[in-house]
């Protein structure tokens, strides 16, 4: 149950890109067109969610027993960069398709704010590992969602006769705002 | 470059916000009111200065291979730095700012500043162009949070201009800062371009 909870609240209520601003510029950036969007929710879910067990792993082996937790920032920040690099190599090793669908997203994910985010909260929360897995996977179905929905959208207003100031950012920006009204409908659902 | 455009830039022409689009998260995050929008700005301009300090001084040792990651941890001692001073001292700053606050690592400005000026000049003009971008981010955070208090409380800085119950609330909500952040670029687009 407890795990349902989560991702209900990970994927509706607590949206991580429009509920809390988190992943904003891979959401503006490759949110043009539907094919990309997809790509883009393919990596960030795979890195977030290998991102999340080494983080928690580094947590609790390391900097709660030697009890440095203020290095947190530093430590977090390091071990997503590193991922990001490894997770590269190997993709390209192991499996060349895979590489060849994410491989240009990959090194944008370092300064995406969203896998830090989720590796903090994980840790906030004092979730266990498992819960921390599935909060993980369920922030990155919700980031997802909200990626493809936005993308379906900016297809259509690209079609629109939009005012001329506000076309391009101006009314994406106005557009989300009225995507994230649709997502405040979800508040109170659990 | 005169170092007096090298400082106004980060202001208007290219500010970080309205016109790169840089530091999008904390921007929507934390600017439910012109308090907190302009104490995640201050954080981040002394993280922009101290970290463009500190690549410029140091741009000659580190290799060209390992430069991102060097970059990334002078930005998280600096962050590390801010976290525990606002924690001690601002303890109801830090508690409205929340997870924002670490997340300043990720923040596109301070890594794109360091890679794209303060590894190339030297440190004066690595400081002023910190100090311009971090006050135009400034700028824009509180701008938009007082917006948004204004038309969602009737307050700006907690004073009060017109009753609250008259507030619309949906501009402290989430969609009010899309939809503000949206009409604010559309707006300094058109002073960009008169």
């Amino acid at each position: 149950m407890t795990y349902f909870v989560i991702i209900i609240t990970a994927v509706f209520v607590n949206n991580i890109v429009l509920m809390q601003f988190l992943g904003i510029c891979p959401f503006l950036g490759v949110s043009k067109k539907i094919s990309t969007a997809a790509g883009m929710t393919g990596a960030v879910a795979f890195v977030m969610v290998i991102a999340t067990i080494v983080t928690y792993l580094i947590q609790k082996s390391v900097l709660d027993v030697f009890e440095i937790g203020f290095l947190q920032t530093i430590t977090f920040i390091l071990i997503i960069a590193s991922l990001v690099q490894l997770v590269e190599i190997i993709l390209k090793k192991v499996s060349p398709a895979l590489f060849q669908a994410l491989g240009v997203f990959l090194p944008l994910i370092t300064t995406n704010c969203a896998i830090l985010g989720v590796a903090i909260m994980t840790i906030q929360k004092d979730y266990n590992l498992l819960e921390g897995v599935v909060f993980a996977i369920a922030s990155a179905v919700g980031f997802g969602l909200a990626l493809i929905l936005f993308a379906g959208l900016r297809e259509h207003l690209d079609l629109m006769n939009v005012p001329k100031g506000m076309k391009g950012v101006p009314i994406a920006f106005v557009v989300a705002g009225i995507l994230a009204m649709a997502f405040l409908g979800f508040s109170g659902l659990v | 470059m005169s170092q007096l455009t090298n400082f106004t830039k980060g202001l208007l022409k290219e500010n970080p916000v309205f016109v790169l689009l840089l530091g999008l998260c904390p921007t929507l995050g934390v600017t439910t009111t012109a308090f907190n929008g302009l104490g995640m700005g201050l954080a981040t301009t002394f993280v922009l200065v101290m970290s463009n300090m500190v690549v410029s001084l140091v741009k000659s040792g580190i290799p060209d291979k390992v430069r991102i990651p060097a970059f990334i941890v002078i930005i998280a001692s600096f962050v590390t730095v801010v976290e525990l001073t606002m924690q001690a001292y601002l303890p109801s700053l830090f508690e409205s700012l929340g997870l924002f606050i670490p997340l300043i690592v990720v923040n596109c400005v301070v890594l794109g500043r360091a890679e794209a000026f303060a590894s190339k000049n030297n440190v004066g003009s690595s400081i002023i162009d910190g100090l311009g971008m971090g006050i135009g981010f400034s700028l824009a955070l509180t701008l938009l949070g007082a917006i948004r208090e204004f038309l969602g409380t009737g307050e700006v800085f907690g004073l009060q201009i017109f009753d609250s119950s008259y507030g619309m609330i949906v501009f402290i909500l989430n969609p009010g800062a899309f939809i503000v952040l949206g009409y604010l670029i559309l707006v300094v687009n058109r002073l960009n371009k008169a």
